[in-house]
């Protein structure tokens, strides 16, 4: 089943053939969260948080030991950084960009 | 049961009921309401006893009561349910669902007054304010029609040039509570009249869609809902070809219309329920005394059967609709469309009379009154008022139109 061209193409009702998953709504983003593992506590708070489910915890069998971050569906709200423990220690503490463990950039920079 | 019609004496919400264990619904998901409340506890009593097997969902309210039609529906299950007045109205955004998504549920609806004040008589307001959903409507007059309307909802609804849904409307006490005969049509008779619902595209998780996307206004989102329109146009053929099947098959003929001596008629009232009813023994008394005098009640409000009125009240000379709600700020909406669907093509005299509101009794001295303010108005030659509101308590109240 391919786009429908014509009016004799369409169904009676709107009916997809194709998952909704073939939408990447990570092309809504303006801001990136970018993941430090060096700084990274593996508390998992981000992959609690995340709205919209584009954290994933560490996949051992990669050899993964941080959460990943889906670029593919992340729209950028920042609350995996807003939440990061890491992070707030940072900010409570006074300290370095370069200390947390999440950090939110302007998605023009990685174009 | 099976090949058996029993003649039995039930109320018109256990005709209701009968009519979807009949057809064989398989998922139920309903929530209580006067007067309505019997045809679900009538449906959970055959499932007690191990006549009947649906899936039976206990919903929250009414609103999730269509909610999981819907999605009954979707997953290609034959979905009943019943509401009335409130609940009706609760369920209002997901009716607009039903019909666009196109799925054939077929609700049971005890017409009821809407409150404020609190009523739960009989009344169309109801049904009325849901015209313009895309449901289909069918007005029943007795028990026998109500169980009779269930089964040829679902063959028509179910054809898949059609896919609508469809509302059966019973007027709350007059019928819902009333005892009449009603004789169930043979369970095998109807297993061979209506097939089992199979549609092409399904909820399935064996087979992935998206169902009720989005459509942008440049996409197909006009074009969807002009195919809805075309299907509703076909409904009303479909009244008619079914409706002959079933009574060559069941012994009872059912049309868009149900005309009681018109033929000659120069007077003639039209209305929707069980007014018509009472108003063919006002008819037989009139006729007896040599009044030409007819009833047009209208069965199917949706598809509005235009053509057909254009037709069979052509040559009337004085129309008198009943309209049992009210538009405010307008007029009764049956008398709205009787006129619409008449402009261009005949110029009767037409008064709108409103009736029965809130369940206020209909006596066959009320209806007979109708029919002599009727032919005063056919002697003047001329309407007095176009609206008028029958039986107030009190001094007569005019609704006069002001000119601006």
């Amino acid at each position: 089943m391919t786009t429908a061209e014509t009016y004799d193409d369409i169904l009676l009702a709107p009916i997809t053939f194709k998952d909704s998953t073939i939408n990447k709504t990570g092309a809504w983003r303006t801001f990136r969260p970018v993941l430090h593992p060096e700084n990274c506590i593996n508390c998992n708070t981000c992959w609690k948080f995340c709205p919209d489910a584009s954290i994933k915890l560490p996949d051992e069998s990669l050899g993964e030991d941080t959460p990943t971050i889906n670029y593919d569906y992340c729209k950028g709200c920042g609350i995996c950084a807003n939440e990061c423990p890491v992070n707030r220690k940072v900010n409570r503490k006074g300290g370095d960009e370069s200390d947390k463990a999440i950090t939110m950039h302007k998605e023009v920079e990685f174009e | 049961m099976s090949g058996e019609s029993e003649k039995l004496i039930i109320s018109g919400n256990s005709s209701a009921a009968y009519g979807a264990k009949i057809a064989r619904a398989q998922v139920i998901a309903a929530y209580p309401i006067t007067p309505q409340t019997t045809i679900v506890e009538k449906i959970a009593e055959f499932i007690a006893k191990g006549e009947y097997n649906p899936q039976f969902v206990k919903v929250e309210s009414e609103h999730s009561a269509m909610a999981a039609c819907i999605a009954a529906s979707q997953t290609g299950a034959r979905t009943f349910t019943a509401t009335s007045a409130h609940g009706l109205a609760l369920m209002h955004e997901m009716l607009h669902w039903a019909a666009a998504a196109r799925l054939p549920v077929v609700m049971s609806n005890v017409c009821r007054a809407m409150g404020p004040p609190w009523s739960v008589w009989a009344d169309h307001t109801d049904a009325m304010s849901q015209r313009d959903t895309g449901w289909m409507q069918i007005y029943a007059e007795s028990n026998q029609e109500t169980l009779d309307n269930i089964i040829i909802s679902y063959r028509i609804a179910e054809k898949s040039h059609i896919m609508l849904p469809f509302m059966i409307n019973e007027d709350a006490f007059i019928l819902s509570h009333t005892y009449e005969i009603v004789h169930t049509p043979p369970q095998d008779l109807v297993d061979a009249f209506l097939p089992s619902f199979d549609p092409p595209y399904k909820l399935d998780p064996e087979d992935p869609h998206g169902f009720g996307s989005l459509s942008m206004p440049h996409q197909w989102y006009m074009e969807l809902r002009y195919k809805i329109a075309e299907a509703a146009e076909k409904v009303l053929k479909e009244i008619q070809i079914v409706g002959k099947e079933y009574g060559e098959i069941f012994g009872r003929y059912y049309d868009l219309l149900d005309l009681y001596e018109c033929e000659d008629a120069e007077v003639v009232l039209v209305g929707m329920g069980t007014v018509a009813s009472t108003a063919k023994d006002v008819v037989d008394d009139l006729r007896a005394a040599g009044k030409k005098v007819g009833f047009c009640r209208i069965r199917v409000f949706r598809p509005f059967p235009v053509v057909a009125l254009r037709k069979l009240l052509g040559d009337v000379k004085m129309i008198g609709v009943m309209d049992r709600s009210f538009t405010f700020g307008y007029e009764g909406p049956l008398f709205t469309e009787l006129k619409s669907a008449l402009y261009g093509k005949s110029t009767p005299l037409m008064k709108n009379y409103v009736v029965g509101i809130g369940g206020r009794d209909v006596t066959p001295k009320v209806i007979r009154k109708l029919y002599d303010d009727a032919y005063r108005q056919l002697a003047d030659d001329d309407i007095d008022i176009e609206i008028q509101w029958i039986d107030l308590k009190g001094e007569q109240r005019i609704h006069e139109r002001r000119d601006l």
